[in-house]
């Protein structure tokens, strides 16, 4: 783990409250090795209602840049000063935090299944299981298009399902609903969005006996497990989500009890 | 028990130390106020623990640890050889579970020192029971005392009427010191859900926003007890620490501003260091209760 300086380098916005901010280490310092399904800890400034950092997931490295990406849905005044920020700009970063997804250690069939902003640690699994080598489906849900996420990002690393509650891309209804689900077997699956999502996704797992890893977004103080805030309950009592999770696979979890 | 500087970490806040060795040098530090430790291990609260406020926080955390035995055989080990005073924190349900806790404590060569938390708005037995009547406060730092030959420290609850009636009844019962601020009890509501934010209702609030309130806690103490005062309540920078040795405080404790900015207490060594240049001053000591009124 480390405290950084970061600048950034670019801040595009993809839909009415999302933004992607792509960023390098202020000075020349090299990034430290990241996996997915880790999480950075934002310092937001200059928000007199915001007082803990703003944990956010790592969407995408790009090492060749020295360059993380973040995905940052602006949600309350935090992550709107996140969102905010312009080229150039500073932002301090904890970073990285928390576990990873498993990567598989054999070829097979591989669902990742995103809802909303939720999908922002699976682009970078999606990378890495591409150069592990192996193919993955990608299910992505939303409340509508707008809200299905770097489309052409994950098209370089497998195939695409969609589902939006309006109909208007994909399949109408929630991931859970999608054909796909039905007519394909798959040998694990990665998840993270919504918890009522992540439910259905893991209920859908359990049920198939098919293995299943869920990105927690468990509210958080510090992000590197001195504050026990940010618990799971699970069936070794409580863990932390920040250093023990927030990827937990899903025969820990109390959910599906 | 002699300080390399008066800039500590408050329990609860710091982990073991452990948890911030990636972040800083823990020897540039006074000392590190360990975990809440109790006798049995507690799961503590359920999820949600923690709601954000403005300049600071609520948390229902409950005292979660896996209790004295497994410090003693887990944790103190790799614990022991850090460059720095390592106290524990200790808190029970009653007052035999308090002496009991501190009994296993007692010759562990690296733990010069206990802090009596007789404070946690978290609980539901003991906690903050026994931190808001001089009787109680009184019963259990005598009984903790008879035991615990090292220094012992008590931290007091701010959610009383007369903070200072409290550490008069510990420093009685032979209390070395007596720290102050713990938590002030809140809560949070979402007004959309209209639920509250907390598992548990009401939670203790620290941070910046509690400041003002803790230096005058300490201030007060400080003119009511000849023992040291530690001193905590939102401190984040070293203008706060210099302000709370100048209303009374011997020692500081670094709260929840760790979770923030993870070095914070070392950049405040490093403020009071550059902050005795300017000002010419030998040894931080002369400042202690040195607020001038005019």
């Amino acid at each position: 783990m480390k405290q950084l300086d970061f600048t950034v380098r670019s801040n595009e916005q993809l839909n009415d409250q999302t933004h992607l901010l792509k960023v390098a280490p202020w000075g020349n310092e090299q990034l430290p090795e990241m996996y997915p399904g880790q999480f950075v800890q934002i310092l937001v400034e200059n928000a007199p209602h915001t007082f803990l950092r703003r944990p956010i997931s790592i969407n995408f490295i790009v090492p060749e840049k020295n360059e993380i990406w973040l995905l940052v849905e602006a949600v309350g005044e935090g992550t709107r000063k996140i969102c905010e920020l312009r080229s150039g700009e500073r932002l301090n970063l904890l970073l990285p935090l928390g576990n990873s997804f498993t990567i598989p250690s054999l070829p097979g069939n591989y669902l990742l299944v995103g809802g909303g902003v939720g999908t922002a640690p699976l682009l970078f699994l999606a990378k890495k299981l591409h150069e592990s080598g192996y193919t993955a489906d990608f299910l992505l849900g939303g409340a509508s298009e707008k809200n299905i996420l770097q489309r052409s990002d994950f098209k370089k690393y497998g195939t695409l399902y969609y589902t939006t509650e309006d109909g208007s891309l994909g399949e109408k209804g929630y991931v859970t609903h999608h054909p796909l689900l039905q007519d394909k077997k798959y040998d694990f699956i990665f998840t993270c969005g919504p918890k009522p999502m992540m439910e259905a996704v893991a209920r859908y797992a359990s049920e198939r006996a098919i293995g299943c890893e869920v990105s927690l977004e468990n509210l958080m103080a510090c992000g590197f497990g001195a504050c026990l805030c940010c618990v799971e309950k699970t069936k070794r009592g409580h863990i932390c989500a920040c250093t023990e999770g927030p990827v937990l696979d899903i025969n820990e979890l109390t959910w599906l009890d | 028990m002699k300080l390399r500087n008066p800039v500590m970490t408050a329990s609860g806040t710091f982990g073991y130390g452990t948890e911030y060795t990636d972040f800083m040098d823990l020897g540039r530090i006074g000392g590190i106020f360990v975990k809440g430790t109790t006798l049995e291990p507690r799961q503590g609260n359920d999820y949600p623990r923690m709601a954000e406020t403005p300049s600071g926080m609520l948390n229902a955390v409950g005292l979660q640890n896996k209790g004295v035995d497994y410090f003693v055989e887990q944790i103190y080990p790799v614990i022991k050889d850090y460059n720095t005073h390592m106290i524990v924190n200790v808190s029970g349900s009653t007052v035999e579970d308090y002496v009991a806790c501190s009994e296993k404590l007692v010759g562990l060569e690296k733990i010069p020192a206990i802090e009596l938390n007789i404070s946690c708005p978290n609980v539901k037995e003991g906690g903050m029971a026994f931190g808001t009547s001089c009787s109680s406060a009184a019963q259990v730092t005598r009984a903790v005392r008879d035991v615990f030959p090292g220094t012992l420290i008590v931290k007091l609850t701010p959610n009383v009427t007369d903070i200072t009636e409290i550490a008069r009844a510990v420093e009685a019962e032979g209390a070395d010191s007596v720290s102050l601020v713990n938590t002030f009890l809140g809560m949070a509501i979402d007004a959309e859900s209209r639920r509250p934010k907390l598992s548990t209702v009401t939670g203790g609030l620290s941070g910046p926003c509690i400041k003002p309130i803790a230096l005058r806690m300490v201030w007060q103490v400080y003119h009511a007890v000849s023992i040291p005062v530690i001193g905590m309540g939102g401190i984040c920078n070293w203008q706060d620490a210099i302000e709370f040795i100048l209303a009374g405080a011997t020692a500081l404790q670094v709260g929840t501003c760790n979770f923030i900015d993870p070095s914070t207490s070392v950049k405040i060594v490093e403020g009071i260091e550059e902050y005795l240049l300017r000002h010419q001053i030998d040894s931080v000591t002369e400042l202690i209760g040195a607020l001038e009124i005019p």
